[in-house]
């Protein structure tokens, strides 16, 4: 059975397309065959984050209208062999899209993967909405911020209101919270909301903790999702990430400041 | 928030402030989601009906909406400022 699962927010900037790019990448990586749609027509980003901006000949709206065929415009991952991304459009708005035809198009991909990731556009408009419609599952990605966690708290009321599984009455969609751009040094100097205060206040499942460091800009410039960046933290944490997703028990990690001892202090280890 | 406080380590801590806050508001907003979809409007309406006569403030008029069993309960509550009288003669 395939699996979709919209990755959501409603705030901007939050990391949903770096979470979108590297969640997609991990379950191909680990043997799944995956697709990625990019939702947030007439700003296309997702194709530079995985690094595949110059192969995109034919989009999502293209497919919609029957421009061109699915099998054209699906891009291969350069770094998966199971991956395939679906890029938004640049020039259309996000009015080309309606619940009927991205239907037609995610059924259509039911029947070559596993598993369909949908990049949603910040906000709660159309764009958001037709992503998250057929989901079956959700990553809501946080940032330990009151803004982001209260657009979080907004989008689980419209998961629970506004997509197919809500409107059918079926078993509602599942969800996980995934806290990104963590700082564990800020949080236990009480800068920062903890772990467990964003846990506690959308009483969601905690999928994963993602800390904020410098390899994830890093990984965009390249145009390589970070889960590639094994020596990172954010890379590691992506593999659990997907691993749990994947039903594995794998503890939390990256949850506390390193203590930095006198002779690492010292040399700057 | 002075330099004792600071000291003393009686200073709230931000992120305390932050939960506090966040906690608040999402239970009145999730409220407001469960309920019908014209509850803000009657709000809004009951608002602009009372300032007429008197000058109160948004903040002033809760409206809710309570499960009971088998019925419901629309529960309206307006605040109306002390000096109501004055208030009432320099608007008419």
């Amino acid at each position: 059975m395939t699996k979709v699962i919209v990755v959501t927010s409603g705030k901007g900037g939050v990391g949903k397309t770096t979470s979108s790019s590297s969640f997609a990448s991990g379950l191909a990586l680990r043997g799944h065959k995956t697709a990625v749609i990019d939702f947030d027509v007439g700003l296309r980003n997702l194709d530079l984050i995985m690094g595949c901006e110059r192969r995109v000949v034919y989009d999502f709206v293209n497919v919609i209208n029957g421009e061109s065929t699915l099998k054209q415009a699906l891009i291969k991952d350069k770094h998966c062999d199971n991956l395939f991304v679906l890029p938004a459009s640049q020039t259309r708005d996000k009015d080309a899209l309606d619940t009927a035809s991205v239907g037609r198009v995610i059924n259509e991909l039911r029947d070559s993967f596993d598993y369909i990731v949908c990049d949603s556009p910040a906000g709660i408009e159309k764009g958001a909405l037709m992503a998250l419609y057929y989901a079956d599952e959700a990553l809501i990605v946080t940032n330990p911020e009151v803004s982001s966690v209260r657009d979080s708290d907004r989008i689980l009321g419209i998961l629970a209101a506004k997509s197919k599984r809500a409107e059918d009455g079926a078993e509602p969609i599942k969800e996980h919270l995934l806290i990104t751009r963590y700082s564990p040094r800020r949080a236990a100097a009480g800068e920062m909301l903890s772990v467990t205060d964003v846990q506690e206040i959308l009483s969601i499942p905690l999928l994963g903790v993602i800390p904020e460091t410098e390899a994830v800009l890093q990984a965009s410039n390249a145009g390589v999702p970070v889960i590639h960046d094994i020596e990172s933290n954010a890379g590691q944490a992506y593999r659990d990430v997907v691993a749990r997703f994947l039903g594995e028990d794998v503890p939390m990690r990256f949850l506390t400041a390193d203590r930095k001892g006198f002779f690492s202090r010292l040399f700057g280890a | 928030m002075s330099f004792l406080d600071y000291l003393l380590g009686t200073r709230k801590k931000t992120a305390t402030v932050a939960k506090d806050r966040l906690q608040i508001i999402l239970a009145r907003e999730r409220v407001d989601r469960k309920g019908p979809d014209f509850l803000p409007e009657l709000r809004q309406e009951l608002l602009q009906v009372i300032s007429k006569y008197v000058k109160i403030d948004l903040d002033q008029v809760k409206v809710n909406l309570e499960h009971d069993g088998n019925f419901e309960v629309l529960e309206l509550n307006i605040v109306l400022p002390e000096s109501i009288n004055t208030v009432k003669k320099t608007a008419s």
